[in-house]
């Protein structure tokens, strides 16, 4: 939006970079850095589940959503606050 | 009856309209359940099943026909997120996901669950990198995206290929699929089955464009769950894991570990069956060492990188009213993936369970070889080629090393095994059809609407008025639909094969020239179009290479161990290569496109591109 200020373009872009990166720091985590680790989370008990099982299975999956819901939050309050945010369109 | 499909009030009767379609399936399911009482065959309740969702999905594709271009390319930009969650998530679970995943996680246990992670994280990438920018553009399909950023009709014409082979590669296996279901519900030859499977996809896609996919694919989504959630739940009570198995399961895993010795699980079968394999591998246990690790995680990243770069499920992502919307929907599509990913290797579990455990009822393994042989789920997939048992050392009892089966079958066979009545089959097969179509669908118009927009539209003859480009891109469905059940009754490969191959080669050709067109400025047109034809090309060579090592092009050993399921890794990382090295031998793009990324990069305001164009 032309109201938009050269500085503040920037300051939204870089917050909005450095959360990506953030996000996909923790998703990098649970995509292979606990599953490089399975050999040995195998002998971990997890509720009945091997761990490494349990991760595979679920626990990654769990981090993804609950990480993509929270993503929107954090992205929206940035756009919130360079008011450069938009309507939802949610069912109520 | 004239139907509103846009604006407000539509939007806010969607829960309505859905609850009161679910109702109706259930209810359907429901009547077909009693009249299996009454005595109603066991292949009527099959064909009903099949032939009344196939009919409902053609009714709201009939209803919701269009002529305009905004409607046709992108629903009118009018999806919400949650429905446009549902939507791309039938869309993306295609009949690998819905057929073969909990079969795969069956036979070769723990290694096969990189699936599993790397279709969910992917969406991760997706909303991070892509799904916001590619929405505020305002584009039609994902080669208008790179056309207009990089400019050029040969970067438009290199992601047209792209996407065509990709997606071309991955519609066959869902024909392959709808055929194999049709073949098994209607009791029809394969060949046959193909081709009906094509009719029903056409009809949804052909009429009413993305609007019309859009809501037959919300419709699908629901059976898919209800068909895939309803036998699980079942057999969990049945056998005592209560009614959400997803987090009681745990205790099954350890029981299936524990007779997984007593069973003598890995030892392989005294003779082979060809085309048909027994169990061997261990259900939880990681193979040991860098190397098993190294291969889970290579197979994650392919799926996660492809995920992000198959265009029918970006530009589902085209059709939210706006970007924060796009957003939204893109968890919501992962929450929806993630239901019926997250039960799979409970499915997996209590079907074998079932199969092994000498406590329950169901149990074959262990069991004198005459008693398993009277089965009649034993008989009925024995007679088409897809199960054996054979007492190999011939002492009458069946050994885990002697019963043999096509791992695809699991979940539909499921049911029958766990010893629930059939109406619960008919469930499935319709639920594994609605995922197939589903996708199919999406992948089509995808393909379609490449050709007709950006081949034809914008590089052939930019003057084509609407009506003249709408019929072309219906055309196009026809004619590529026709060539992939043409291809599919010729049965070259797996289904998941080519899942796997098409996830490699889009994210060898694509991912990079997307990612960088939002995320690097100085990505200009020469960088992407080195970066889509030399990843696509290096990506191609190395899947042939893998498979003739033999040939003058073959190579003797994979690199790495990166095999066939994998050569992605390979395309993508000479597309990166490609693609920055020519950015930087060629000057910046001007400053019309450096401020086109910069109101890219914000949510508010105009699209890019012109809501007529």
């Amino acid at each position: 939006m032309a109201q938009l200020s050269a500085v503040d373009r920037a300051e939204h872009w870089r917050r909005t970079r450095n959360l990506m990166i953030g996000h996909l720091v923790v998703w990098f985590i649970f995509s292979f850095g606990v599953h490089m680790f399975a050999d040995q989370l195998y002998y971990v008990n997890f509720f009945g589940w091997p761990l490494s099982y349990y991760l595979a299975a679920q626990g990654s999956l769990i981090v993804f959503v609950v990480q993509l819901f929270l993503f929107n939050r954090q992205q929206n309050a940035i756009d919130v606050q360079f008011g450069v945010d938009e309507a939802s369109h949610a069912i109520k | 009856m004239k139907m509103q499909w846009e604006g407000e009030s539509f939007m806010q009767n969607l829960p309505k309209l859905y609850g009161l379609y679910t109702g109706g399936f259930l209810a359907f399911f429901a009547l077909m359940a009693v009249l299996e009482q009454l005595g109603l065959p066991a292949n009527v309740i099959g064909i009903l099943f099949v032939m009344f969702t196939i009919g409902i999905y053609a009714f709201i594709g009939i209803l919701s026909r269009t002529m305009a271009v905004e409607a046709y390319y992108v629903a009118g930009r009018s999806v919400p997120p949650v429905f446009n969650g549902m939507a791309t998530a039938a869309d993306w679970m295609s009949g690998a996901s819905f057929v073969a995943m909990a079969g795969g996680v069956f036979m070769a246990g723990y290694s096969y669950m990189a699936f599993i992670v790397g279709w969910t994280g992917g969406y991760i990438l997706v909303a991070t990198l892509m799904a916001p920018y590619l929405r505020k553009f305002g584009c039609y399909t994902v080669p208008d995206f790179i056309g207009t950023r990089y400019g050029g009709k040969m970067t438009r014409f290199a992601a047209v290929v792209v996407l065509v082979v990709a997606s071309f590669t991955y519609v066959t296996a869902q024909i392959t699929a709808t055929g194999t279901i049709a073949a098994r519900a209607l009791l029809i030859p394969f060949e046959v089955g193909v081709w009906f499977g094509l009719a029903g996809i056409l009809v949804c896609s052909m009429l009413g464009g993305m609007r019309a996919v859009t809501w037959t694919q919300v419709a699908q989504y629901i059976v898919l769950i209800v068909a895939y959630l309803i036998p699980l739940v079942w057999m969990s009570v049945v056998q005592g894991f209560g009614p959400i198995p997803q987090f009681t399961y745990g205790p099954a895993v350890e029981r299936i570990m524990e007779l997984e010795p007593i069973l003598g699980v890995g030892t392989p079968p005294l003779e082979a069956v060809p085309g048909l394999s027994a169990l061997t591998a261990l259900h939880a246990d990681p193979a040991a060492g860098i190397m098993a690790a190294w291969q889970f995680v290579t197979l994650v990243a392919c799926m996660m990188i492809g995920t992000a770069s198959l265009p029918h499920i970006l530009m589902r992502y085209f059709t939210t009213p706006t970007v924060r919307d796009a957003r939204n929907s893109v968890a919501w599509s992962l929450f929806f993936i993630f239901l019926l990913y997250f039960s799979a290797p409970a499915l997996a579990t209590f079907s074998k369970l079932s199969m092994i455990d000498p406590t329950l009822p169901t149990a074959i393994i262990g069991q004198p070889i005459e008693a398993v042989m009277a089965l009649s789920w034993i008989q009925n997939w024995s007679e088409i080629g897809l199960l054996r048992v054979i007492d190999q050392n011939g002492d009458g009892i069946l050994q885990i090393n002697e019963f043999f089966l096509n791992p695809d079958i699991i979940v539909l066979a499921t049911p029958e095994m766990a010893g629930l009545p059939y109406v619960i089959s008919g469930l499935v097969a319709a639920g594994g059809m609605a995922a197939a179509m589903s996708t199919a669908d999406g992948l089509l118009l995808a393909m379609a609407n490449a050709l007709s927009h950006d081949l034809y539209y914008k590089i052939i003859d930019p003057k084509a008025e609407t009506r003249k480009r709408l019929l072309t891109s219906r055309i196009l469905l026809l004619g590529i639909g026709a060539a992939g059940a043409l291809v599919a009754s010729m049965q070259l490969t797996g289904i998941l094969g080519a899942v796997a191959w098409a996830f490699c080669f889009a994210m060898s050709g694509l991912f990079f020239p997307l990612v960088l067109g939002v995320w690097w400025k100085r990505a200009n047109r020469q960088g992407a179009l080195a970066g889509m034809v030399v990843g696509l090309f290096v990506g191609w060579w190395y899947l042939l290479a893998v498979r003739n090592p033999d040939a003058w092009y073959g190579i003797a050993a994979p690199w790495l161990g990166l095999n066939d399921l994998r050569f992605g890794i390979v395309g993508i990382t000479a597309s990166l290569v490609a693609m920055v090295a020519v950015t930087y031998m060629f000057p910046a793009p001007d400053q019309e496109t450096q401020d086109m990324i910069d109101e890219l990069r914000i949510p508010s305001g105009k699209t890019i591109i012109g809501a007529t164009s």
